[in-house]
């Protein structure tokens, strides 16, 4: 009973965490208030879904089964791309100015939205790729081709190749799968491959695989976001930059390439949750808009830019969810009083839980309004 | 020899103000060169100017031979060039190893291929050993200050821009840093610019320029830093 709870609100909480791990990065350590960043995760439960549809071609068809890790890369990837695209078009021009930038990343959901609506995802994806080929072809070669006057051709017959390359993509897909085929409004759903359905029994209670898998897709993300931000050297030069960002530029830090790759990233975890959000139901264009405004309050209860603070916020509000939405404290103490009861009743379905928390959050940032985890010591005065 | 710094009628703005007035200053390599002047007179201004933190309106700024005046500071800091701001501005939960790391990136493949902090780094700065697991932020203002040089050494640097490296720290701590910097420049022949207020560590600079209202108004070797002009300038 105790660890049925427990853990659906460890499952809620993943959801949670994985969605909040990139507002973490982009809001907590840039900075940014980025409101598209529901829509990266759709555009990730999106990229799940035509995953799915290219894995049941013939060609692919004996490799269906790995279609839900094969997405997890490509939904990072895809995310990051237009979220680096985001950055270098919008964001870069906004840095300081937050009022600004919530507006503008908010017409960015909007158009976003409109986008899976109206624009075939064949096509749709055909865009992805020549961005991830026009963004990344330049990269590629050396440092001495860079270093020429020239480049700036190599750059743009790059982007002509992109440009070829998806819309070639776009009519192979659009062409071999009918269902991306056509821009369509409506929701589609991913189904889970066959090992994910179905319950596992642990010491006699039943968990739902795709839960489990949502749970592991986040420990891995947490794990390999820590490992990168606390053990590689890009993940130093991001410390620093959003800790002083003049002293990190006279260091020798490139701060732009550093506000690309920190922006990338976290868009790209957006991706990730979205094939997390994918698995738990049907996808649509407004499938981010139900995880933003729990992802800020994550956020801000855990502590701004501190990541330990996101991992318990999230965990915390998960299990207080389950707690309240599924009238717990009843099953744990049957004779309450009548009053009492019938108020946990009235708040013991999802939306009224929400607004409980919600409720319970602004009151708690009432007390502490630096969130679970501040930051301490002597450079805090400064 | 040539110049390893050339500076040419640089005007700087804050936004409409004007603050640098048709500046010139040269340096060599191996040279100590101090700019003395009141409070408000330019001189940090001219510091951020040169590793690129301002942008200059007019004027030139030649380094080892190159006009570097559209160069953001981290492409001044990877062609030698290296700041150690008045505020010290070190990285504040950043362990002071990192801390040290970040001073690294400035050389050749950056932090990815340099991970290893030379040594003879803790001669000059022993206290620095005793720290290396602490948070940036927490040490005191004079081992910041000890960090923030290091820090700048690191990166091998052909110029260093030393903002009121005495300021606020206790004298025996003055003492170390003068003697640091002396010794650096001894074994490795970098050019110094230093900005500077203690009369005792501008006389170890070989010249001077003053100024006043944002230009430099008076130079020469510090051996003639006649009473009237230290009465003048330094606001001691």
């Amino acid at each position: 009973m105790l660890l049925d709870s427990l853990f659906n609100g460890v499952a809620i909480g993943s959801v949670l965490l994985v969605a909040a791990l990139g507002l973490a990065i982009v809001f907590g350590l840039m900075g940014v208030i980025n409101l598209a960043h529901g829509e990266l995760m759709m555009l990730g439960a999106y990229t799940t879904y035509v995953t799915q549809l290219i894995f049941k071609l013939p060609l692919l068809k004996p490799y269906y089964n790995s279609y839900v890790i094969v997405s997890i890369f490509f939904a990072f990837i895809v995310s990051g791309v237009v979220g680096i695209l985001l950055e270098k078009t919008v964001i870069r021009k906004l840095y300081g100015s937050p009022l600004e930038t919530l507006l503008a990343t908010w017409g960015v959901s909007l158009i976003l939205q409109q986008f899976v609506r109206s624009v075939p995802l064949a096509y749709g994806t055909g865009l992805v790729i020549s961005l991830i080929i026009g963004l990344f072809l330049p990269s590629v070669f050396s440092l001495k081709i860079k270093e020429s006057i020239n480049f700036k051709y190599v750059k743009f017959s790059s982007w002509i190749f992109a440009a070829l390359a998806g819309v070639l993509s776009g009519n192979l897909i659009s062409s071999s799968v009918s269902k991306l085929s056509r821009a369509s409004a409506r929701n589609v759903d991913v189904t889970a491959p066959a090992w994910m359905r179905g319950q596992v029994e642990i010491l006699g209670t039943a968990f739902p695989k795709t839960r489990l898998m949502i749970i592991i897709i986040t420990l891995i993300s947490v794990i390999a976001i820590t490992l990168f931000l606390n053990q590689s050297a890009w993940g130093m030069r991001i410390r620093a930059v959003t800790q002083n960002r003049e002293m990190s530029d006279c260091l020798g830090i490139s701060t732009e390439k550093v506000d690309v790759l920190t922006f990338g990233i976290g868009s790209g975890l957006a991706g990730v949750a979205g094939v997390a959000v994918s698995l738990l139901g049907s996808v649509g264009p407004n499938v981010g808009g139900n995880y933003i405004v729990g992802c800020f309050m994550v956020v801000v209860l855990g502590g701004v830019g501190n990541l330990l603070g996101t991992i318990f916020a999230s965990f915390g509000i998960g299990i207080m969810t389950d707690l309240i939405g599924a009238g717990r404290l009843l099953t744990i103490w049957p004779d309450m009083p009548l009053p009492l009861s019938n108020t946990i009743n009235f708040f013991a379905t999802t939306s009224m839980a929400r607004v409980m928390i919600f409720a319970l959050i602004v009151i708690f940032l009432q007390f502490k309004p630096t969130g679970l985890f501040p930051q301490k010591g002597r450079m805090v005065e400064s | 020899m040539k110049n390893l710094l050339e500076v040419k009628s640089l005007n700087t703005y804050y936004g409409e103000s004007h603050i640098l007035r048709d500046v010139d200053l040269t340096l060599k390599s191996g040279e100590m060169i101090c700019l003395i002047g009141r409070n408000g007179v330019g001189k940090t201004t001219l510091l951020k100017s040169l590793i690129g933190l301002l942008k200059a309106k007019k004027g030139e700024i030649n380094f080892i031979g190159e006009n570097i005046n559209r160069k953001a500071p981290h492409q001044r800091a990877r062609r030698g060039m290296a700041y150690v701001p008045q505020g010290r501005e070190i990285i504040p939960y950043l362990t002071v190893e990192e801390n040290l790391m970040l001073g690294m990136e400035s050389l050749p493949g950056g932090l990815s291929k340099n991970k290893n902090i030379d040594s003879s780094i803790y001669d000059l700065f022993p206290i620095l050993k005793d720290f290396l697991s602490r948070k940036g932020g927490d040490l005191s203002g004079g081992q910041q200050q000890q960090l923030a040089i290091a820090r700048a050494l690191l990166g091998k640097p052909k110029l260093l821009l030393l903002d009121e490296p005495t300021e606020g720290i206790q004298p025996n701590i003055v003492i170390d840093i003068e003697n640091a910097i002396n010794l650096i420049i001894k074994e490795t022949g970098i050019g110094v610019l230093l900005v500077e207020q203690h009369l005792h560590f501008v006389r170890q600079a070989s010249r001077y320029y003053a100024m006043q209202r944002g230009g430099i108004v008076a130079s020469g070797p510090t051996s003639e830093l006649s009473q009237t002009v230290i009465d003048k300038f330094l606001s001691v």
